[in-house]
């Protein structure tokens, strides 16, 4: 039922029965649109709202809670535009803004592994894009299955060489991330991509179409069949259990990075020279998102002319071409007087631009294909969409889960035992080195990289006369937040915040890619419900703003939910870069302190995971207010030089944050434990750090500790050529190396 | 001194060349690859990247493009030209340097700081150096092997043209540990790793491949002497 299907058949065929169950619509939103247009949809139109009324479009389940996010007057001071732009901007001083977002590309990532990450670094890199800004960077946040399981070793090397291959090739650097394992993701791994861009505050674009006569432009590459469909059948539904073989499983995108690095130079020339009005950029439901959200945006109407859009394959549809989601375009509204600049700089990066339409008066969005009217609708009810108040149940089992803590598991008596611990949770794969995967992604490239992996933040230099830098970090525990959705989204955003304050940059900016299960089980609406309150009051707490973010819901195989997984992105600024601190332990004989108080948290530790195969109990109790100070110490001693290097503690606690230390610069320590050796090693008690101080400069520190209120407990020193704890047990560096870099080769070559 | 860096579609690390250009003391200027023009430049920069997306062979359209039909003869006659990474494959591509780079053995793209030792001090991009000298420099690559026949190594062997050679076992499986070439005369110069990539130890590894533009530097001016 494509060929023409014009509202005037429409009108005239009411009873028509059309395919709105296949295109994920209910009968009741099917309805909806009839109300809406007095009149069954055409083809087009049903296929143009099913994409735009998808969960991945139109955050329908979501919506309602993620307004609580709006941030307060206290948080939005530095915030030039915020949630529901592409991308939230912040102002980073000295003229500068940022914009930066994450978002998933879970779904087609485990159907077609390397097409699918790949796709994702494009699609974030164009929303950064679209906001006016130069993509500076890339990073991301990926969970597999068990790092042993037999699909992992098809899902995850396809992941990394996608990334690699794209990101490379665009020239974006890759300078951070997680990856984590975890048997939850088996059917469903995330691969959540974040891309940050900056810009002069005046470059700020929005993506709004006004102004009537002006032409509306598409460029970048042809339209073909690939992705049709991605958003509403493959991104909003459930993997059956049967993943992959579905008879309706919709195409992957299949992404050209070098046309994205023309698309990048070519808009970046378009915008210096003054040619835009308005920009779009064509992700998710193609050019039927671009033209709806564009014209919903603006004062008027579109009217769009599909004959003129520049196909891959003659034989599309309406509907086809519109849910296309064909990688590399991007839709620009542009003055008639500055149409043949426009095309003048397309043409000079090689860049296909083609006026398919243009800005009307009239209210409506309306698409003619060869003679007649398939598209006619009122732009703002495809582009709000539904919302839902989804029931919320609190899960069954959370009871008993959080009853069943860690308490009884056997500990090590001990210091040979402790050894073992410390060396099996070093060489697991979520706390092994990952060069595997790191050392396939240039983080060079650009020239302005002064951190990457594994440091606890990447930082980047903005200015080169001025030295200012902005730092980013991402994190997120399933553990925790299964235990305690609302703690473990507040302890993501403590980790994230305090690996961004570990490298002497102050946090800033929160965004957010909150990857859950199926919204149409009650129990993992509450965990959403929930892991967004904490969300909420987190950035309230800490007085900075969400600036935008991403919903992935339907992560799950068959009933099995994932572990409810918030993954945090923090944007911090960094005054000066050259004063930039690292993990690394330092070549003199320095003292080595531990930041924060310890306590009893081992509810969804890495050791209950890898040495008991537990889950269970409670997560550690974040402590904001305590990681606000913490960060204001550690970007005070950064700027006066008083420390030589500084590392957040978290998984695996302060044994795995020594290990990391002494192993990244190749020397050792000597550490005396203040308490209980097995709970002072391995426990994972938030707004914690481990620094070491510039020798001489001890008083001084700790007076600046003490200003600050943050508890400090001198360890021991750096130095020799192993990680001995007095009394308990030492390791060789060669071993714990050995341990730590041998893990991940082993599983994947 | 003013030296060109061009800019292909596809290009990605040209700004970062510039940078050391200026680092350098010298003035960058861009040249585009659709232009048949130099730009009366003293020297010339290619650099890293995927020009033209890869397609067909690293390098392999480059080669055809408009700026290389003035490059290729200008570096016959002597201009000082210096491909990294990518432009090492381009200057293979045009025949101003023989052999050819192929997939990384692994076959996987590789970012690694690698140390590398300076085998010939005497081209016009290494005349700064001494010759045993270490360097530790950014390599990041997907067909960074260097592969020749047995003759072609054992001339470029023999004529003290490999320029710039891996320490210990090479990460990509290069021919002879060989990570970077000259021609003939010395002032065609192409290596894999990057020393644009370090020229501070702000965001390289180390300042030590600042050496490579200064060393260009130096012999404009003590040519112009």
């Amino acid at each position: 039922m494509s060929g023409k299907d014009t509202i005037e058949v429409a009108a005239d065929t009411p009873e028509l029965a059309q395919p709105f169950a296949e295109l994920g619509l209910t009968p009741d939103e099917y309805e909806k649109i009839r109300q809406i247009l007095g009149r069954r949809p055409t083809a087009a139109e049903l296929a143009l709202y099913s994409v735009m009324w998808s969960e991945h479009c139109s955050y329908k389940s979501s919506k309602v809670h993620l307004r609580s996010l709006a941030p307060n007057e206290q948080q939005s001071g530095a915030l030039l535009a915020g949630i529901g732009a592409n991308a939230g901007v912040v102002d980073i001083g000295q003229g500068y803004a940022v914009t930066f977002k994450i978002e998933s590309h879970n779904h087609p990532s485990f159907v077609e592994p390397h097409q699918g990450a790949a796709t994702g670094v494009g699609g974030i890199v164009r929303d950064i894009l679209a906001m006016g800004a130069r993509p500076v960077a890339v990073m991301d946040a990926l969970r597999f299955g068990p790092a042993d399981a037999h699909d992992t070793a098809r899902v995850l090397p396809g992941v990394v060489s996608g990334i690699s291959f794209y990101g490379n090739c665009l020239g974006l650097p890759n300078i951070g991330g997680e990856l984590a394992f975890d048997s939850c993701y088996a059917g469903n791994p995330l691969v959540n991509a974040l891309c940050v861009g900056v810009m002069r505050h005046t470059d700020l674009k929005s993506a709004v179409a006004t102004g009537a006569g002006n032409k509306v432009v598409l460029f970048g590459s042809r339209t073909g069949p690939d992705g049709v469909g991605g958003a509403s059948v493959l991104a909003s539904a459930t993997f059956g259990a049967d993943a992959g073989k579905a008879a309706k499983r919709p195409s992957v995108q299949v992404g050209d990075p070098f046309m994205e690095k023309l698309l990048v130079e070519c808009c970046l020339e378009l915008y210096a020279a003054g040619l835009i009005e308005g920009i779009q950029d064509l992700g998710a439901a193609g050019i039927a998102c671009a033209t709806t959200e564009l014209s919903a945006g603006g004062d008027g109407g579109m009217r769009v002319s599909l004959d003129d859009i520049p196909l891959r394959d003659p034989t599309l549809s309406p509907a086809e071409i519109l849910m296309s989601e064909s990688q590399e375009r991007m839709m620009a509204v542009v003055a008639p007087a500055n149409v043949p600049a426009f095309l003048e700089v397309c043409a000079k990066w090689d860049v296909e631009a083609t006026v398919i339409g243009e800005v009307t008066g009239d209210g409506t969005l309306t698409m003619t294909w060869r003679g007649g009217t398939v598209v006619h609708i009122p732009p703002r009810t495809a582009a709000d969409g539904p919302v839902y108040q989804r029931p919320m149940a609190r899960p069954a089992g959370l009871d008993a889960l959080r009853a069943a803590g860690p308490d009884g598991l056997e500990r090590p008596k001990d210091g040979p035992a402790l050894r073992e611990v410390l060396l099996a949770l070093l060489g697991s794969p979520d706390l092994a080195d990952k060069s595997w995967v790191t050392a396939q992604y240039d983080h060079y490239v650009r020239g302005n990289t002064v951190l990457a992996m594994p440091e606890d933040g990447g930082l980047l230099r903005v200015d080169e006369q001025t030295q200012l830098g902005i730092a980013l970090a991402t994190d997120g525990n399933g553990r925790y937040c299964r235990l305690d959705p609302y703690l473990g989204t507040q302890l993501a955003l403590s980790e994230a915040y305090r690996n961004v304050a570990m490298t002497g940059a102050v946090p800033m900016a929160v965004t957010n890619c909150l990857n859950f299960g199926s919204p149409e089980d009650p129990e993992v609406m509450w965990q959403f419900a929930e892991s967004v309150r904490g969300l909420a009051d987190g950035c309230a707490i800490l007085g900075i703003p969400v600036t935008g973010g991403n919903v992935s819901l339907y992560n799950q195989t068959g009933t099995t939910a994932i572990h409810p997984t918030p993954v945090i992105g923090v944007l911090g600024v960094h005054q000066d870069v050259r004063h930039r601190l690292t993990a690394v332990f330092p070549a003199e004989e320095a003292q080595v302190v531990l930041l924060g108080t310890t306590g009893e948290d081992f509810g969804g530790s890495a050791w209950a995971d890898v040495l008991h195969a537990h889950l269970g109990g409670h997560p550690p109790t974040p402590d904001l207010a305590t990681e606000q100070r913490l960060a204001t110490l550690v970007a005070e001693a950064a700027g006066s030089g008083v420390l030589t290097s500084a590392h957040d503690l978290s998984e695996g606690g302060l044994a795995i944050a020594l290990a990391e230390s002494c192993l990244r610069g190749g020397r050792g320590c000597r550490i005396t434990l203040p308490g209980d050796p097995f709970t002072d090693l391995f426990s994972e008690s938030a707004a914690r750090a481990l620094v070491s101080v510039r020798p001489g400069r001890e008083e001084e520190f700790a007076a600046l500790c003490a200003t600050h209120a943050i508890p400090a407990t001198v360890l021991g020193t750096t130095g020799g050529s192993a990680l001995e704890v007095t009394g308990q047990f030492q390791v060789p560096l060669d071993e714990l190396t050995r341990i730590w870099k041998g893990a991940l080769p082993a599983l994947f070559g | 001194m003013r030296i060109g860096v061009v800019t292909f579609p596809g290009s990605l690390d040209d700004t970062d060349a510039a940078r050391a250009v200026r680092y350098a003391g010298a003035e960058p200027v861009p040249l585009w690859h659709a232009d048949r023009d130099l730009r009366g430049v003293d020297a010339v920069v290619l650099p890293g990247g995927f020009s033209y997306g890869d397609y067909l062979r690293c390098g392999a359209i480059a080669r055809f493009s408009p700026v290389m039909g003035e490059l290729v003869p200008a570096a016959r006659a002597g201009l000082p030209v210096l491909g990294i990474c990518n432009g090492f494959q381009i200057l293979c591509e045009a025949h101003l340097l023989p052999g050819a780079l192929t997939r990384n053995a692994g076959l996987r793209f590789i970012t690694r700081d690698v140390r590398l030792t300076v085998e010939n001090a005497g081209t016009a991009w290494t005349s700064g150096y001494t010759s045993g000298q270490q360097l530790f420099v950014p390599l990041k690559s997907g067909e960074g092997a260097y592969a020749a026949d047995e003759a072609t190594l054992d001339e470029l062997e023999a004529s003290g043209r490999v320029v710039v050679r891996y320490d210990g076992a090479a990460p990509n499986g290069t021919a002879r540990g060989i990570a970077g070439i000259c021609d003939e005369s010395g002032n065609v110069v192409g290596l894999m790793p990057h020393p644009e990539h370090a020229i501070d130890a702000l965001t390289g590894p180390s300042p030590d491949g600042l050496g490579f533009f200064t060393s260009v530097v130096a012999t404009f001016a003590g040519a112009l002497r």
